[in-house]
């Protein structure tokens, strides 16, 4: 019994079931695709996340942001500056309590560099609907390049708790034609 | 040396019980039980504030009873049974002394002065951080020194169990090696170690840096080490209750493993790589390599998976062969239809293995896929897999194994068994639901830890699909059937411990029977005559699930923006 020792003193040199043995060896292999699976998609998939990251000081952040949103702002709503970057170029997104600053306006099929930092605790970049979710951490700036593929309308969740006003966290992202 | 050491023979098993161990089994049991009911009781205030018609606490409320929740559930509850657990595989399994039982009541003491700090600090409402208290957020020193405590003592625990191994080896208390529910246990605590060691490596900088010792605490690495603790630490439950499985699958059947090589070889796996599991957590965060990624969130390869699936198998396997062996042998299923299941231990168990696998495992490894993790990161699919995992998997197998330690190690008889029979079904169940429940809302792209997915007060306003709150809704109402089995649980077991009928010094319990030695047939742990086709058709489900489910998942991903 299992609440006993082994009643084979050498249990080692016992022998294994064919059932058993082949249940070993299949979910050995499967361990083998789902590992492969991964390093795969590096090469055919589309969606990997990138590792390209630098330090930064929040209030470097901040300020690249700034002049972004001094550059290229196209007008405002409910308080936020809409900044519309080229098509192609760096673009900052500041997480921040409670807000995602400022709101981004892309277009649909070009590829930009988002780059997302806080300028205080974690935040959560949680983009919706597409369901798109990256840690944000203060001190460093991530460098992720998105292609968004279909136009419209688009949430940006905190889903890091990040205080008392977590649930006020609410962003928001155009694509446009 | 052990002169003064009492023992008694346990009439039922003919073990004999250390009584200094038995001591210690019943307090580390009774004050984890404690403290399920107050996890439990704020987890129920939690999904009910979910539930968006219901939206009960305050969102400060919400915050702390959630951070409160974490604490007392997955940390005091768990590891408080883990000692339980630890005691009884050392000192009863080997009939054999405890090491040092003083040093085991400091170690409880630490463990009940330390989970007392935090809980007090986090009920003053200035440490509202969450379970992991993710830098910079700050709670009070007292949020960390209570944790630091806990672990402490949790770590004398670990010592006095390998001591307790060490002196049944010397004072031969039994023949050969440990069994197999001992090795597990083993397992658990050397990972344990490693857990709080890396706990005290993190967060003993974190309370310096709390009281204004120290001036900064890198976010990044403080994920990465707090989760060489915080995952790994539920590593600990894994292999506790997969020994817990065995152990219910041996006194209820006489069951004996299929083969001791396969079910060890299977735990060493765990010792060796269940503690990459801290890359889980840092698949979307910045500037890690696909590589390390890749490789740890694997676990090299998924051998520690390999472990679990092969448990998945084990398990089931030497019960079927034992009720087989005892004339069980119609069709594919009779050993499993014909099975105890008005038995709670038994039932629990075999629901906590079925949804461990099916919900807990399958998502889990999902979720740990590189990629796909950019689709669930911090949405409520992740505590969906873990309430799969730690709830519906670990916690109703610590449930099924205190309906025989309340006979066996309390001495006395189960009161309303009738409730008790109930209990696991509307545990079970109500924790499966809750675990499916919030997966699906997380795949529907809703934020865990959050207290209002209305945005009500937003200044921009978002809205989830209203399948979102439809799931949200079936949460709460399983939330309500697994606290209504949590009471039953605590009830049941309070009442007996404390009012059960006391059972004589040489009274065999009427529940649970243990099936004399002689039924155990021996030679199914040969070669040649294994036939357990049921088990062979449940894994056979298992794994077309698997495979299908996390394929189905690339294709998910397959639709999002591209991204590199």
């Amino acid at each position: 019994m299992a609440i006993t020792p082994p009643s084979e003193r050498i249990w080692w040199k016992e022998p294994i079931s064919k059932i058993e043995l082949s249940w070993v060896i299949i979910a050995f292999s499967w361990g083998l695709i789902m590992f492969f699976m991964m390093i795969y998609w590096h090469g055919a998939g589309e969606q990997n996340l990138s590792s390209e990251a630098y330090k930064i000081k929040p209030e470097q952040f901040a300020a690249k942001t700034q002049a972004m949103i001094d550059a290229h702002t196209v007008r405002e709503e409910s308080g936020f500056p809409v900044v519309r970057p080229p098509a192609g170029s760096d673009v900052y997104l500041t997480g921040r309590l409670f807000n995602w600053w400022p709101i981004l306006e892309l277009e649909k099929d070009q590829s930009y560099r988002l780059h997302l930092s806080s300028v205080d605790v974690q935040h959560g970049f949680s983009l919706q609907p597409v369901n798109i979710n990256i840690q944000v951490h203060p001190g460093y700036d991530m460098v992720v390049t998105v292609k968004p593929d279909r136009a419209g309308e688009y949430g940006i969740i905190c889903n890091e708790f990040c205080g008392i006003g977590h649930h006020l966290m609410a962003g928001k992202l155009y694509v446009v034609e | 040396m052990s002169s003064n050491t009492v023992f008694r023979t346990c009439p039922t098993t003919g073990l004999k019980v250390d009584l200094a161990a038995e001591k210690l089994i019943k307090a580390n049991a009774v004050a984890a039980v404690i403290f399920l009911a107050i996890g439990g009781l704020f987890g129920l205030l939690v999904a009910m504030t979910r539930w968006p018609e219901v939206h009960l606490l305050p969102a400060d409320w919400f915050y702390l009873a959630l951070t409160a929740h974490g604490l007392d559930v997955l940390l005091v509850w768990i590891i408080f049974f883990e000692m339980a657990v630890l005691y009884f595989a050392s000192a009863v399994l080997l009939n054999c002394r405890l090491a040092g039982p003083r040093w085991a009541w400091t170690g409880f003491a630490l463990m009940l002065v330390g989970a007392l700090i935090t809980n007090v600090v986090v009920l003053q409402g200035g440490s509202s951080v969450m379970f992991t208290s993710y830098v910079p957020l700050k709670a009070e020193p007292g949020f960390y020194l209570g944790i630091i405590l806990f672990a402490v003592g949790a770590l004398i625990g670990c010592f006095v169990f390998f001591g307790t191994l060490v002196v049944a080896r010397q004072e031969r208390t039994y023949e050969g090696s440990v069994p197999l529910v001992t090795f597990g246990a083993l397992t658990a605590a050397i990972i344990a170690v490693f857990t709080i060691a890396s706990g005290a490596i993190i967060l003993i900088p974190t309370l310096l840096w709390s009281v204004g010792l120290v001036n900064n605490i890198d976010p990044l690495l403080y994920k990465t080490i707090w989760w060489a603790m915080g995952h790994s630490s539920q590593q600990i439950n894994v292999s506790a209750h997969v020994a817990i499985w065995y152990a219910i699958a041996a006194i209820t059947f006489g069951a004996r493993p299929l083969s001791e090589k396969v079910s060890r070889t299977a735990f060493l796996m765990y010792i060796l790589f269940l503690q990459l599991a801290s890359a889980h957590h840092l698949l979307v965060e910045p500037g890690f390599s696909s590589e390390w990624r890749i490789f740890n969130t694997s676990y090299a390869m998924y051998l520690a998976v390999l472990g679990s699936m092969v448990h998945g198998m084990t398990v089931p396997g030497s019960i079927e062969a034992a009720q087989r062996a005892r004339g069980l042998n119609k069709g594919m299923f009779e050993w499993l239809r014909k099975a105890p299941w008005g038995n709670p231990a038994f039932a629990g168990m075999f629901m906590s293995l079925v949804f461990f696998g099916f919900i807990g495992g399958i998502s889990g490894v999902v979720m740990g896929t590189e990629q796909i993790n950019l689709i669930m990161h911090n949405t409520l699919y992740v505590p969906g897999h873990f309430h799969g995992t730690v709830v519906a998997g670990t916690t109703l197998a610590f449930m099924a194994i205190t309906y025989y330690l309340v006979p066996l190690i309390f001495r006395r008889e189960i009161m309303f068994m009738k409730l008790a029979k109930l209990q696991p079904y509307l545990f079970g169940i109500g924790a499966a639901g809750i675990s499916v429940f919030m997966m699906g809302a997380g795949t529907l792209g809703v934020s865990r830890r959050h207290w209002d997915m209305q945005f009500a007060d937003a200044v921009l306003p978002f809205d989830y699909p209203s399948a979102a709150f439809l799931m949200m809704g079936l949460n709460g109402m399983f939330a309500i059937l697994a606290t209504l089995g949590g009471i039953l649980f605590v009830v049941v077991v309070v009442g007996s411990v404390f009012f059960g009928r006391k059972l004589a010094p040489d009274e065999k319990p009427s529940y649970p029977e243990v099936p004399p030695q002689a039924v155990v047939v021996a030679e199914h742990g040969s070669a040649h005559t294994l036939k357990i086709p049921g088990t062979t058709m449940l894994v056979a489900i298992f794994f077309i699930s698997f495979v299908l489910y996390y394929f189905v998942n690339w294709k998910y991903l397959s639709e999002v923006w591209p991204l590199s």
